[in-house]
């Protein structure tokens, strides 16, 4: 499907194109991912602190798949949003899953799921609650990958964590539109 | 030792203009993916943090390098480690590159300090 032919579906159907296309998308960040594993098994320019930065980088994951459980169970999210919601989190798990596996793969031992996360669940009322909660994650989680991506000294890790930053300021730009906030406030991100 | 951490923390605060403030507060949006200030997350809580002594939140799971750091955060500790922080801070968790503007880390230091006396820290 063209950008022309995706712009110019109605927006429950752009929607519904849009959530299929992401998953071809996060198969390309898995593909990355794995690609820079593969590299790694051939002879590494990835150091003990590349492991580190992707194990912070779990952690943030694992948080985020909470936070939208939380959301997602809230009883406060309707249709189509909880489907938007619980399709973010399967990207976020899909992160995760990519991460630890690529974490143990460098020599580390790759975080786990808290027992339980501390979320201001008293300040989530609503359903525009929910979502500017979720916004502010991932807003945050693009901020984060900015960071961490010119610190990989294996730039396969670096160019992997570039694809799930794209992944997370689309969520972060749709969780704003269903706000009904510009998407996309600023031509930069930082 | 902690009465001058302690005024040096309010002249922090006090010295810090609103719109520093407001400005920290939107660069301090950069960090919640993994911080908050009230409770701890992939990273520390940040109530209390000015005149705190790096990795001493008690359950919070540090890196062995910031146990060891001997940093007490203050605005000067602070803008140096935030600047570079795995520089500053070698094996430190935080795997971020930093807040390369002075004039940025200043405003969120500015708001950390005066976040301290928000709600949220207060509870």
């Amino acid at each position: 499907m063209s950008f022309l032919t995706f712009a110019s579906l109605s927006p429950r159907h752009a929607r519904r194109a849009f959530l299929g296309r992401s998953g071809a998308m996060l198969s390309a960040t898995a593909v990355a991912l794995l690609a820079g594993r593969e590299a790694l098994a051939k002879g590494t320019t990835a150091t003990e602190a590349d492991a580190r930065i992707l194990n912070t980088a779990l952690g943030a994951e694992l948080e985020a798949i909470a936070a939208y459980q939380v959301g997602a169970e809230s009883g406060l999210l309707q249709k189509p949003v909880l489907d938007l919601a619980v399709t973010f989190q399967g990207h976020h798990k899909q992160h995760a899953d990519v991460l630890a596996k690529t974490v143990a793969k460098l020599g580390g031992k790759p975080v786990a799921a808290k027992a339980k996360y501390a979320f201001p669940v008293e300040t989530l009322k609503t359903q525009a609650d929910v979502l500017r909660f979720a916004a502010t994650l991932e807003k945050g989680a693009v901020s984060a990958y900015l960071g961490a991506v010119p610190l990989f000294g294996d730039r396969d890790l670096a160019k992997a964590a570039a694809s799930i930053l794209g992944d997370e300021a689309m969520h972060w730009a749709i969780l704003r539109n269903a706000l009904g906030e510009a998407p996309v406030p600023d031509a930069f991100v930082s | 030792m902690t009465g001058a951490l302690l005024l040096a923390a309010l002249a922090a605060s006090a010295a810090a203009a609103p719109a520093d403030v407001a400005t920290g507060e939107a660069v301090y949006a950069r960090c919640q993916a993994c911080h908050a200030l009230a409770y701890d997350r992939t990273g520390p809580r940040h109530c209390g943090l000015i005149g705190r002594r790096a990795g001493s939140v008690p359950g919070y799971a540090y890196s062995e390098a910031m146990k060891k750091s001997k940093i007490v955060w203050s605005a000067a500790t602070l803008d140096r480690f935030l600047a570079n922080p795995t520089a500053a801070v070698p094996g430190t968790t935080m795997g971020y590159a930093g807040v390369a503007d002075a004039k940025e880390r200043a405003a969120l230091i500015a708001y950390l300090a005066d976040a301290n006396a928000s709600a949220a820290c207060r509870r």
